[in-house]
């Protein structure tokens, strides 16, 4: 059996948890098993999970887990997958299974690699890969033990309605006290965040300043995109610094990274480059960025940024 | 309060990635390595933040071989009492978590700092490694940490957001950016460091983990396709037929 773990913010499942699910099905065929996704807590429709490849469902439905302590978290879920005999723990690849992955994986002895982007190659073992270096090399690792733990990057393989719903099996185990409480979350409404945003229109000190940044969201609304930043904009106050992508700042991997008026310091372009496709607009023809770029625009980003807004405008009415 | 941060060993970001062998092995040869960014600018400058407020000492430790002394005595030229270097290759996260756990173990520690990720495998997980090997809470991605009291509360980035917790001591922590504002060694604390405490000890030995199979380096991209700057419809229709990403 293999597990996924069914992440959910608010009862909602996010694309990263269904890309997980998908995965996991997948995964589960190469290796003739079946795929259980496992949700914690009270989550909408957990039955929508077998649209996306779950064969079971089980939910664990405690008051508890509305409260993010990873200890509590790990245990229930290494609890649950010994019980339900599972060799192969999936997590999507977020901050939340990120902080539950190495928990588990020491719990369960088992040997665990956080972020692969492909599924499992059994022909000799266990082996996936991954991204290392900033995406300038991949790695193959063998996993040995006979329970293997993983997170998958997001946006790295898409989520497919191929099934249709199932019942939900109630599960249950004994849960330790929580060391950690949480006391508030605040998150950024209305906008979808930059780790799950699938397109992102990004600017840099080439815009000259913060009273410029009008064409930038507007470009974006457009679009349906979130908006980012260099670190140098950041750092001077122009733009927030959660909008800060780069090497120190948010890593993403968007479908659609536009970056308008950024030169694409190595730094930058560490935390950008695995997006699928990459637009460069810079009026400096020597702009390393133009280099990891897909399509290129050499031009005054005053005048190019408003003639794409019209082109776009015009594709999206017709 | 006894502060342990674990710092790690990884290439210069600008470095530029060769292989030995077909795939065996990276060629180090010629490559630049650093102290981890967000080891070295916030989980050790949170450290010794605390420590210049609350007392107590400040212990780096490391797993690598000697060639990592560089790394470990500029940590303790910027603030740090003393190091301990497991002496072994840092084999797997899982590895280097059980190294670390047992220096804990071997101390007496309150709190137990690294950073929310190194920027050559982006892991993230030793900390949570760490944690449960000892049993300890773990709270990763702070970027705000202070002590209320007996307890410690801190801002943890989330997708999107922020969510503010609390938890007693002894703890793990993985820092992310703003836990602490980037130090610089001054010639002061690099001659201090010079005569500071560096201790070798053995690994205890691990029995599992994920291992190296072999390297490869991603294809090139194509090359940029330019579009005329005066031509954005001709941009809107590549995104739309040929990349198929609006």
């Amino acid at each position: 059996m293999i597990l996924v773990f069914a992440e959910h913010q608010n009862g909602i499942f996010k694309k990263n948890t269904l890309e997980a699910v998908t995965y996991a099905r997948k995964a589960a065929e190469l290796m003739n098993l079946s795929c259980g996704a496992l949700v914690l807590g009270n989550a909408n429709s957990p039955e929508s999970l077998g649209i996306y490849g779950a064969h079971k469902v089980w939910q664990f439905d405690d008051i508890h887990f509305s409260n993010f302590d990873s200890r509590m978290f790990a245990k229930a879920i290494a609890d649950i997958a010994i019980q339900q005999q599972c060799s192969v723990l999936v997590f999507p690849d977020s901050t939340t299974g990120k902080s539950l992955l190495g928990r588990v994986a020491i719990r369960l002895k088992a040997d665990s690699v956080s972020g692969t982007h492909t599924l499992p190659d059994c022909s000799n073992g266990f082996e996936v890969k991954k991204k290392i270096y900033s995406g300038k090399a991949i790695v193959t690792l063998s996993l040995n033990t006979d329970i293997k733990v993983l997170s998958l990057t997001g946006n790295s393989i898409p989520s497919e309605k191929t099934g249709s719903e199932v019942a939900v099996t109630p599960v249950t185990c004994e849960l330790p006290e929580a060391q950690v409480a949480v006391v508030e979350t605040n998150r950024v409404v209305g906008t979808v965040p930059l780790p799950e945003a699938e397109k992102v229109v990004s600017a840099g000190r080439g815009m000259k300043g913060p009273e410029n940044w009008e064409m930038i969201e507007k470009l974006a609304q457009t679009l349906g995109a979130t908006t980012a930043c260099s670190r140098p904009v950041a750092d001077s106050g122009w733009r927030p610094h959660h909008e800060h992508v780069g090497q120190t700042g948010i890593a993403i991997r968007p479908n659609l990274y536009i970056a308008i008026g950024i030169s694409g310091a190595i730094q930058h372009l560490a935390g950008v480059n695995n997006s699928k496709t990459i637009v460069v607009i810079n009026k400096d023809p020597e702009a390393p960025f133009f280099k990891a770029a897909d399509y290129g625009v050499v031009g005054d980003l005053f005048e190019v940024v408003p003639r794409l807004q019209e082109a776009l405008e015009d594709y999206y009415s017709s | 309060m006894n502060i342990l941060v674990a710092i790690s060993k990884t290439p210069d970001t600008t470095a530029k990635i060769t292989l030995n062998n077909g795939g065996n092995s990276i060629d180090e040869s010629g490559m630049s390595f650093i102290m981890n960014p967000y080891d070295e600018w916030y989980a050790l400058v949170k450290a010794i933040e605390l420590q210049e407020q609350l007392g107590g000492k400040v212990t780096i430790v490391h797993v690598g071989l000697s060639d990592s002394d560089t790394i470990i005595r500029k940590g303790l030229a910027i603030g740090a009492q003393d190091a301990i270097r497991v002496n072994a290759n840092p084999e797997s996260s899982n590895f280097v978590a059980h190294q670390i756990s047992a220096i804990v173990e071997s101390g007496s520690y309150d709190l137990v700092l690294l950073g929310k990720e190194s920027i050559d495998y982006n892991g993230s997980t030793v900390g949570a490694m760490v944690a449960e090997l000892l049993d300890f809470p773990y709270v990763s991605y702070a970027n705000h940490l202070e002590m209320e009291g007996d307890n410690i509360v801190l801002n943890r980035e989330i997708e999107g957001g922020i969510e503010k917790c609390k938890s007693s001591l002894p703890l793990v922590v993985s820092a992310a950016k703003g836990l602490a504002e980037q130090r610089i060694p001054n010639m002061r604390g690099i001659m201090m460091a010079k005569s500071k405490p560096l201790q070798v000890v053995d690994p205890v030995s691990v029995s599992y983990g994920a291992q190296t199979v072999r390297y490869e380096l991603p294809t090139e991209k194509s090359g940029v396709h330019l579009i005329p700057a005066d031509d954005m419809k001709e941009l809107v229709r590549l995104l739309h037929e040929e990349s198929k990403v609006i």
